[in-house]
């Protein structure tokens, strides 16, 4: 396989502490760029200063027009739904919720698996929707690369369980190997 | 070819055909949110493609309307952003006072939720007698919903908060009127307020502002797009007139951004640079 270029994280509300392990855990010279959809109310405005000082590379909310840079963790931002121009720059979208969420990871993956391709990894976590579902289903269609964190392992099975029945993994982990694995599928 | 290059192709021509059938370009739209709006719209119509799509938008010209609201609606509440709305009350309306006559336009008003959220916080002002509101949009559907004012009472609740959030100095339901789960707008909020059909992407100006409002509309133009539409707000405002965007808009790739100085930075509230600040700097 070839080295990713992009990976792609969804989870829900209470991925949180999830995410931050994940972040953490990452190589500090990884050369991907990092999109991340957590579902988040309208108002939750400090979620990168949360997961900024857990990750070991930068955290910022993505700004639209701005070119998606690599060694960057970028978060949609509360209120809207984030999306990956094939150029390579986000864009945002104040549509309607999407599986009730958003930002919705649909979204967010559709949009990056149309941008990148094969070149991305898309990681759904604990959560307690099915938002992620069809979107990691459509990475996986276009030649991406699908990562799970094992249901059981998950604080709310629910959305990595759905992930699983629509769009199968590449890989199913518990959240302690998910970083590692990470590292190795982009340092490689 | 992959289902992606094959969609890209089918939504090339979706675009085009709807121009030369129809007279609107999307060509200079944000292509990830458009291709998401136009799936959504063949999903409604029970087209299983984009081809499918393009077929009926040519041969049932009565589909157009639909067409149009699809591809440009954007979901709005009432007093979204209740932060940016207090300072517009607090802060920029007692500049507005001091002028005889408010001209505001609301650009991209879709179902209007923000023209009564603004009619609204300008009749607790003691303004709304000497204001003229123009609310266009290019979809005469959503002109159509937002000149109706009728909405879900689901959302009832959160505008409520909202409304409070902005400063609101009454209840949000001595402005309306409720029943069989819907929420009506009292009818005297849009006295003044003019729907109108207008484009921002072919349209030119058609009045003088001492407010703009356009929030969460050009996030999904182009930057040319977008520069487009900011040309027309600076050559439609008074002197030191007002523009709004939406809370999370960048301009920094609009050559035109250089007309407005930040008001109210993080609300993204600008006021139009006057020539004898040019000299200055």
């Amino acid at each position: 396989m070839n080295v990713p270029a992009a990976i792609a994280i969804g989870c829900s509300a209470g991925g949180v502490d999830g995410l931050m392990t994940l972040l953490g855990g990452l190589d500090n010279g990884l050369q991907q760029a990092i999109v991340v959809c957590c579902h988040r109310s309208d108002t939750m405005d400090i979620l990168s200063d949360v997961l900024g000082r857990a990750a070991t590379l930068p955290v910022r909310d993505a700004v639209e027009r701005e070119p998606v840079r690599k060694g960057v963790v970028y978060l949609a931002p509360a209120g809207y739904h984030l999306l990956v121009e094939r150029e390579m720059q986000f864009a945002l979208s104040a549509d309607a919720r999407v599986n009730y969420a958003r930002p919705s990871i649909d979204v967010l993956f559709y949009s990056a698996a149309e941008a990148w391709r094969q070149g991305l990894v898309g990681v759904i976590l604990t959560g307690a929707n099915a938002d992620g579902a069809a979107g990691l289903r459509r990475i996986r269609q276009l030649g991406g690369v699908a990562v799970v964190q094992s249901p059981a392992d998950a604080e709310a099975p629910a959305m990595p369980q759905a992930a699983l029945d629509a769009a199968g993994a590449d890989y199913c982990l518990p959240l302690s190997d998910i970083a590692p694995l990470l590292n190795r599928l982009c340092l490689a | 070819m992959d289902a992606a290059e094959l969609e890209r192709i089918e939504m090339d021509l979706f675009v085009q055909a709807l121009q030369k059938r129809h007279g609107y370009d999307f060509s200079q739209y944000a292509p990830a949110s458009l291709k998401r709006r136009t799936h959504l719209l063949a999903n409604q119509l029970d087209c299983k493609t984009l081809t499918a799509l393009t077929n009926r938008m040519l041969h049932e010209p009565e589909l157009l309307p639909r067409v149009l609201e699809g591809l440009t609606v954007p979901m709005s509440d009432m007093f979204r952003d209740p932060v940016m709305f207090r300072a517009l009350r607090e802060q920029v309306f007692p500049l507005l006072a001091s002028y005889p006559h408010i001209n505001i336009w609301q650009a991209g008003c879709a179902h209007g939720q923000e023209v009564y959220s603004l009619a609204i916080l300008l009749e607790e002002a003691g303004l709304y007698e000497r204001t003229q509101i123009f609310a266009t949009d290019l979809s005469d559907r959503s002109l159509q919903r937002a000149s109706e004012g009728i909405y879900p009472a689901q959302e009832a609740q959160q505008w409520s908060r909202n409304y409070q959030a902005a400063g609101g100095k009454r209840s949000l339901a001595d402005y309306c009127s409720a029943g069989y789960k819907l929420l009506k707008l009292n009818q005297r909020l849009r006295k003044n307020v003019t729907f109108a059909v207008h484009n921002l992407a072919t349209d030119g100006v058609f009045c003088e502002a001492h407010l703009i409002l356009c929030r969460n509309v050009l996030i999904y133009f182009s930057n040319s797009l977008q520069n487009r539409a900011l040309s027309l707000f600076r050559d439609s405002l008074v002197r030191a007139g007002f523009l709004c965007l939406g809370v999370r808009e960048n301009m920094d790739r609009s050559p035109v951004a250089q007309a407005f100085v930040p008001f109210i930075e993080p609300e993204r509230i600008y006021r139009l640079a006057s020539h004898l600040d040019d000299l200055v700097e």
